[in-house]
């Protein structure tokens, strides 16, 4: 399996080589996205078209269906497959429905990555996550002691009990929790993302820990409900809510001071680093192999893992100074 | 009967001064009165919806689209919020636009005889879709909404917030309508017994109808509460609630059968489920093990009400029903 894809990969690297230097014009990555008109992946076109500036000689292909569905993405891409483009960077609708047609991709000699929302392993040479759980992890108790110079009491708001997510995230958390030595996780507490539920444990937290200094969210429900609930509570500037959300939903709490910062990936990131290994992918002086190195520009550069997976970054922070921008975006 | 009626209701409000009294022990501060007014106000919409359910499930019927169409009118009021409209034109839409939802159900309950069960088992997907056709899926947030829009339901008069307040004169107005009028008597006799209630000349599906577009309009009236309250409004808000609702009802002592049930049972099965929301978060136990003590609480006082049931009043209606 693992032989067959070297030689595949080796193979699409070769020819990919090949109709590089036949054709001196520009090079053509398409960003093919989820659905179009999501600000999501506006944000990462415009990071895409960042990059292609910085590298220059490249033109960025910015597509997807209408509806995010994986047989828009088939059509789109068996078009630009037609249109014989350099490199595809998909964020799939399906991890496996798309394989075939991106395997006949690469069979013609075009570089294929995912990125955001990866597909199988056989149907690309590498993934882009935003993150890892252990960045992820760090992050959010980083976000929490930033604002707690003299340490302190922090408690954690997750999803459900049983969420793969929020579960690898908070025990990432609490494996790096001794380097922050004077922020105390007193306790775990499970808001089921439901509005309601979640307000209610956020509360609870309250007057559990009256010292309580900051409620740490690592879900979009719960970050909003927690700052809802600190703010009825008449303690803005006692309890920082932090975590992960999305700009748009926290902009209002960021403004009242309920949030001091919380992180999400950063969609212009995600697509300038899609564009980057793309371009160095299919110009071939990088290889996408395990254990391979790959520089992405300004972001600095991402290290395959075993299954050809890469994290781009630390989630990127969300503050009062920043808000406006992203909160129009997504 | 009635003594029946109020023995179980006595031992409701028992269970729950020892509920107080055990999660006192634990976590003194929960029964300080500040604490309770905000358990009521917490529990307000679940005391809201579990009225309009009583009087649905008192007519025999059932209806599991409230938390959709609390989902559907709250949203519409944040929607209407974003235009500018004013917030007394929202209150009377809100409550109106349910009505109407709710008249859906009775509608086709009444004039295609469709169980009721199925029935708001499919309106309850629509109205869900509704709300995503409405926004494709898109949050509405803090920040959207206006500070006016957002502060009545937490305005604070006479100790309690507005909230509050309302869950108690919608508490006081149902009683007086199923206690004091035409219109409630005839909610019990569709229930109690549908052919005794046609010879008296009430018109079942009319009444049941009814039922369906009070439970409508309070779901209405809530989810308006419910999005300002909680600053937040998309397509899941309230999921599931609608069975929280019915086990307010049923754990309330309203018989699933129909025909017997009381405000002031649906307002303490409504309070027993808030108290029990309320003090697990802070009494310190497990989460692993909340939902199973929130099941099994919800499974006892239905054991209560089953033997309860075993009542005088079933016997007559029997008789009476063997007579006719």
């Amino acid at each position: 399996m693992s032989i067959l894809r070297k030689a595949l990969t080796t193979a699409a690297m070769a020819t990919a080589l090949v109709a590089g230097s036949a054709q001196a014009e520009d090079m053509r990555i398409a960003l093919v996205v989820k659905a179009l008109g999501i600000g999501f992946f506006e944000a990462a076109n415009k990071g895409a078209q960042e990059a292609a500036a910085e590298l220059g000689g490249v033109e960025i292909i910015y597509t997807g269906p209408t509806d995010t569905t994986a047989e828009g993405q088939i059509e789109v891409i068996n078009s630009l497959i037609a249109q014989r483009v350099d490199a595809i960077a998909v964020s799939a609708n399906d991890t496996d429905a798309l394989v075939p047609t991106l395997k006949k991709a690469m069979d013609r000699g075009i570089t294929v990555i995912s990125w955001d929302s990866g597909v199988a392993a056989e149907g690309r040479q590498m993934h882009l996550n935003p993150s890892s759980s252990a960045l992820i992890g760090n992050t959010i108790i980083k976000l929490a002691a930033d604002h707690l110079p003299e340490g302190g009491e922090v408690a954690v708001l997750s999803a459900t009990t049983t969420s793969t997510n929020q579960n690898t995230w908070i025990e990432e958390m609490n494996k790096v929790a001794g380097n922050y030595p004077d922020v105390k996780v007193v306790g775990t507490v499970y808001g089921d993302d439901l509005a309601d539920k979640s307000y209610r444990e956020a509360q609870g937290l309250m007057q559990t820990y009256p010292d309580l200094k900051a409620i740490i969210a690592p879900t979009s429900v719960g970050i909003v409900a927690a700052a809802q609930a600190v703010t009825d509570a008449g303690k803005i500037g006692q309890v920082n809510v932090t975590g992960l959300g999305l700009p748009s939903e926290m902009a209002g709490h960021v403004k009242s001071g309920a949030s001091k910062s919380f992180a999400i990936w950063n969609p212009i990131d995600l697509g300038y680093s899609a564009t980057m290994i793309a371009y160095h992918l299919a110009k071939g002086d990088a290889k996408a192999e395990p254990g391979a190195t790959i520089p992405i520009g300004r972001m600095g550069e991402v290290t395959l893992d075993d299954n050809t997976e890469a994290a781009m970054a630390d989630p990127f922070t969300y503050d009062a100074s920043n808000i406006d921008e992203f909160s129009s975006i997504f | 009967m009635t003594r029946l009626v109020t023995s179980r209701e006595a031992i409701l409000a028992l269970a729950i001064l020892i509920l107080l009294a055990v999660i006192a022990t634990r976590f003194p501060g929960f029964v300080a009165p500040a604490n309770l007014a905000r358990v009521l106000t917490d529990t307000a919409p679940l005391i809201l919806l579990a009225l309009g359910q009583m009087v649905v499930i008192v007519t025999k019927c059932i209806d599991l689209s409230v938390a959709a169409n609390l989902a559907l009118c709250g949203m519409v009021a944040a929607l209407m919020n974003g235009a500018g409209l004013p917030l007394p034109l929202i209150l009377l839409a809100v409550i109106g636009l349910g009505a109407a939802l709710g008249a859906v159900n009775g509608l086709l309950v009444w004039r295609l005889g469709i169980p009721s069960i199925v029935v708001t088992l499919g309106t309850m997907t629509i109205y869900r879709g509704t709300i995503f056709l409405l926004t494709g899926g898109a949050w509405i947030n803090a920040h959207q909404m206006s500070d006016a829009f957002k502060a009545f339901p937490r305005a604070v008069v006479a100790g309690l917030p507005v909230m509050a307040w309302i869950a108690l004169a919608a508490v006081a107005a149902m009683a007086l309508l199923l206690t004091r009028t035409p219109l409630g008597r005839a909610f019990y006799a569709v229930g109690g017994n549908p052919h005794a209630a046609v010879y008296t000349g009430i018109s079942v599906g009319r009444t049941q109808f009814l039922a369906f577009v009070l439970a409508g309009a309070l779901a209405g009236l809530t989810g308006y509460l419910w999005v300002a309250r909680y600053a937040v409004a998309y397509v899941d808000i309230a999921g599931g609630f609608e069975l929280d609702v019915v086990a307010a009802c049923v754990i309330g002592g309203i018989a699933i059968a129909g025909g017997s049930g009381s405000v002031a049972g649906a307002v303490m099965g409504a309070l027993f489920l808030g108290i029990i929301k309320n003090a697990l978060p802070v009494v310190g136990i497990s989460p692993f093990w909340q939902m199973a003590i929130s099941g099994s609480a919800i499974l006892v006082a239905i054991a209560f009400n089953a033997a309860s049931r075993r009542d005088p009043g079933r016997i007559i209606l029997k008789r009476a029903e063997h007579r006719t």
